[in-house]
């Protein structure tokens, strides 16, 4: 055991955060602002390498490990939360799945792109009946001849849009209920798949969230993605480790609120001394520290057994939980250090509080992930 | 980064483990036989070098070794931590060569049991504030004054006690000196009545015209202060790695009763679950922590920040989670004992001990407040 980052790990934090300083950080309040989402940037992602951290080599990825992957997005949403999530998307939602279960012409012909940065992935999970309770799908597939018909809505789809590459789960035999859910591969452009409505959000604003709508889409038969049947497999299995991306991310949150909280109270004054010298404030500022580093330690836990190969499932929706619930106290907190200038837009700490939000909520709900992690406690 | 423990840890866990568990008695008196039977395993002086008679262990091994007591019995763990922590590291970092010959084999052996002595009314937190005093006479120092809140107090063999040369010199007046159990001068008082911990004996130590020869001041005069914080960190571990044992023991008897219920009703209790859940992924956040600590302090580099971190998540945790798991099992405790309320009443003295989790704050912001800048 030690918890020393590698030389590699060192480097891609150092990497990533240098980038998010340069790159993410002058934009970011405007991207937030206008809910507009800069292609730019993740061009610019794929061409330092970070579009496929995890992926070998000859998939177009770096061939790192899954900690470099976590630190880069912990980094990322350290200065800008909603391009964290659009590599977590990109990467744990649509990569992984093509990775684990795609076939070797699958890889090639979409993981590759995807890691070189060429192509956006998506995942497309949810539909409005079908949330929490992510069996309960409406959307079907139906075999003609060469093709998978669909015809469905999906919703809350990250990355919506703009992404080339999309994971969808589809209904492929009604009467075996989640095991008759398959995966399949949909570029964008394919006939009969549309965009509907984008979503405005609270926070994560310059992430795209978008309606799919498949009407008729003709979608070809080897574009499904392991077999028929094993798609609520894929889904489920994808989501163990993209929870560890919002582990990450939300502990980039905290961390990006807690310095701003820490620059603050060291230079506000109040009764003639720094706030910081206040316990009510120091003290704060402490606890967050901590639950900060027991988030990131958990979240780094949770990658490394995967890297291992080892289980990692509890070990993930423990970081998530634990983690989303902390960035939700610590960007709360840090609103409250800042009073009444933290509620205005003049400083970045109400951004990270909206932001911190929705990791209590997506890639399953805080109270899913004490569900699931009750289950392996009592198995 | 490497975050599972390797073999040699999870084989001496095990060895840990199965000692607490077969080994350990939880009764009431203070367990003299239980630390007979550590001593006898060399877990007295795990992280002390085999030259002094110790088992040349890391200080992960050591913490370990203290989780898995304090999982069973945690005034058991809070002597062994005293003990090492600030009963035998002060002898191997600022011990002359003579006084680890007479004392610090064997401590390290469990022949000797240590304890430390800083406290008093007037200095708790503000421990520089203390007003025991030394004298220098003939050979020696002549000390009066008194102390409080003595770990093994009455029990012990040998004792760092602080005491001031000079009060207006502030904390660089204080000097360390090692006190033998049976010397003329120093009076146990009566074991204080505690909610918790109770086989652990604390009382207070009176300091009567107590002489102490040269040979037994521990380091150089006035160097007593440094010597006391230099401690810190490594005790903020040991009672970190007690907290995480007892929080891991009120969770393992909730699920256990848990799983007991849903064996006979064949029902789950949701909300429990739920809380239960929520509180392992706490437990393992503060075992993360309380290990980075540990493998800190083992690197010898300076370690401030990741004890103090380490000791208030976990010791906070202990007192949650003995909290909520007592609120959970509470419909079935009515008029019955069960170990929850041991541990519930063990854990509360671990936010307050080795600097309070309030001093812990105050450490730990200045940390955050002097890295940012």
């Amino acid at each position: 055991m030690n918890f020393v980052l590698t030389e590699e790990q060192e480097m891609t934090k150092k990497m990533v955060r240098d980038f998010a300083e340069k790159e993410l950080k002058p934009g970011a309040e405007e991207r937030d602002d206008q809910e507009k989402f800069s292609r730019a940037i993740f061009d610019q992602m794929g061409k330092l390498g970070l579009t496929g951290i995890p992926w070998p080599e000859e998939y177009g990825g770096a061939g790192c490990d899954f900690i470099s992957y976590v630190i880069a997005v912990e980094e990322l949403s350290r200065v800008d939360a909603s391009t964290g999530t659009t590599l977590s998307a990109h990467t744990s939602l649509a990569g992984w799945p093509l990775y684990k279960y795609g076939s070797e012409e699958q890889k090639k012909k979409y993981l590759e792109p995807m890691a070189l940065g060429e192509k956006l992935g998506a995942y497309a999970l949810t539909e409005a009946a079908a949330g929490t309770d992510a069996a309960n799908q409406s959307t079907t597939a139906r075999l003609e001849e060469d093709s998978y018909v669909l015809n469905g809505n999906k919703i809350f789809i990250t990355n919506g849009g703009d992404a080339e590459i999309y994971i969808v789960f589809a209904v492929t035999d009604k009467t075996k209920k989640a095991k008759g859910i398959s995966a399949f591969i949909v570029e964008q452009g394919m006939e009969g798949f549309s965009f509907g409505k984008k979503e405005r959000k609270m926070g994560l604003r310059s992430s795209p969230t978008l309606e799919l709508i498949f009407e008729n889409c003709r979608v070809p038969k080897e574009n499904l993605l392991g077999a028929e049947g094993e798609g609520f497999k894929i889904a489920m299995s994808t989501l163990d480790g993209g929870r560890n991306g919002i582990a990450a991310q939300a502990v980039g949150i905290a961390q990006g609120a807690m310095e701003e909280a820490v620059n603050y109270a060291k230079s506000r004054e109040q009764f003639g001394q720094p706030i910081a010298n206040f316990q009510a404030i120091s003290f704060m500022l402490a606890d967050m520290g901590t639950k900060i580093e027991a988030a990131r330690l958990l979240t780094y836990q949770a990658a490394y057994l995967e890297s291992a190969g080892l289980p990692y499932g509890k070990a993930s929706a423990m970081a998530k939980l634990f983690a989303a619930e902390m960035a939700m106290e610590v960007t709360t907190n840090a609103v409250q250090i800042f009073g009444g200038y933290g509620y205005t837009k003049d400083y970045p700490v109400e951004r990270y509080m909206r932001d911190a939000k929705i990791t209590q909520i997506y890639e399953g709900t805080s109270e899913v992930q004490r569900l699931v992690i009750s289950r392996y406690l009592l198995a | 980064m490497e975050l599972l423990l390797n073999k040699h840890h999870l084989n001496r866990r095990e060895e840990f483990r199965y000692f607490a568990e077969h080994e350990l008695d939880t009764g009431d008196h203070f367990p003299r036989e239980n630390l007979a039977k550590a001593g006898q395993r060399g877990y007295m002086g795990l992280p002390i070098p085999s030259c002094w008679n110790g088992q040349g262990e890391d200080f992960l091994t050591y913490i370990l070794m203290i989780e898995e007591v304090s999982r069973v019995c945690a005034s058991t763990g809070v002597i062994l931590s005293v003990h090492t922590s600030v009963g035998t590291f002060p002898l191997l970092y600022y011990g002359t060569v003579d006084q680890k010959k007479q004392y610090l084999g064997k401590l390290a052996g469990g022949d000797l049991l240590g304890a430390f002595a800083l406290t008093e009314a007037g200095a708790g937190s503000d421990a520089a504030a203390l007003i025991s005093s030394a004298v220098v006479v003939e050979g020696g120092y002549r000390l009066n004054g008194s102390k409080l809140f003595i770990t093994a107090g009455g029990e012990a063999d040998l004792i760092t006690v602080f005491a001031t040369l000079d009060r207006s010199l502030g904390h660089r007046g204080i000097t360390a000196f090692l006190v033998e159990k049976n010397q003329p001068g120093l009076v146990a008082g009566l074991p204080e009545k505690k909610m918790g911990l109770s086989r652990s004996k604390t009382t207070a130590l009176q300091l009567e015209d107590l002489f102490v020869p040269t040979s037994n001041r521990l380091g150089a005069e006035k160097e007593g202060f440094q010597i006391a914080m230099s401690l810190l960190d490594g005790g903020r571990i040991g009672i970190a790695a007690q907290g995480l044992g007892l929080a891991q023991a009120s969770l393992d008897f909730t699920l256990n009763y848990l799983q007991q219920v849903k064996g006979t009703t064949n029902q789950t209790n949701h909300s429990s679950v739920l809380i239960i859940a929520e509180l392992a992924a706490k437990i393992e956040a503060a075992r993360l922590l309380v290990y980075r600590a540990a493998l800190a302090k083992e690197s010898g580099k300076r370690c401030t920040r990741e004890a103090s971190m380490a000791k208030l998540f976990a010791t906070d945790l202990a007192m949650e989670t003995a909290t909520r798991c007592l609120d959970l099992f509470y419909p079935a405790s009515k008029g019955g004992n069960n170990p929850l309320n041991r541990y519930f009443c063990d854990a509360k003295a671990t936010q307050i001990y080795e600097g309070t989790n309030q001093i812990q704050r105050i450490v730990i912001a200045r940390e955050l407040l002097k890295r940012l800048s």
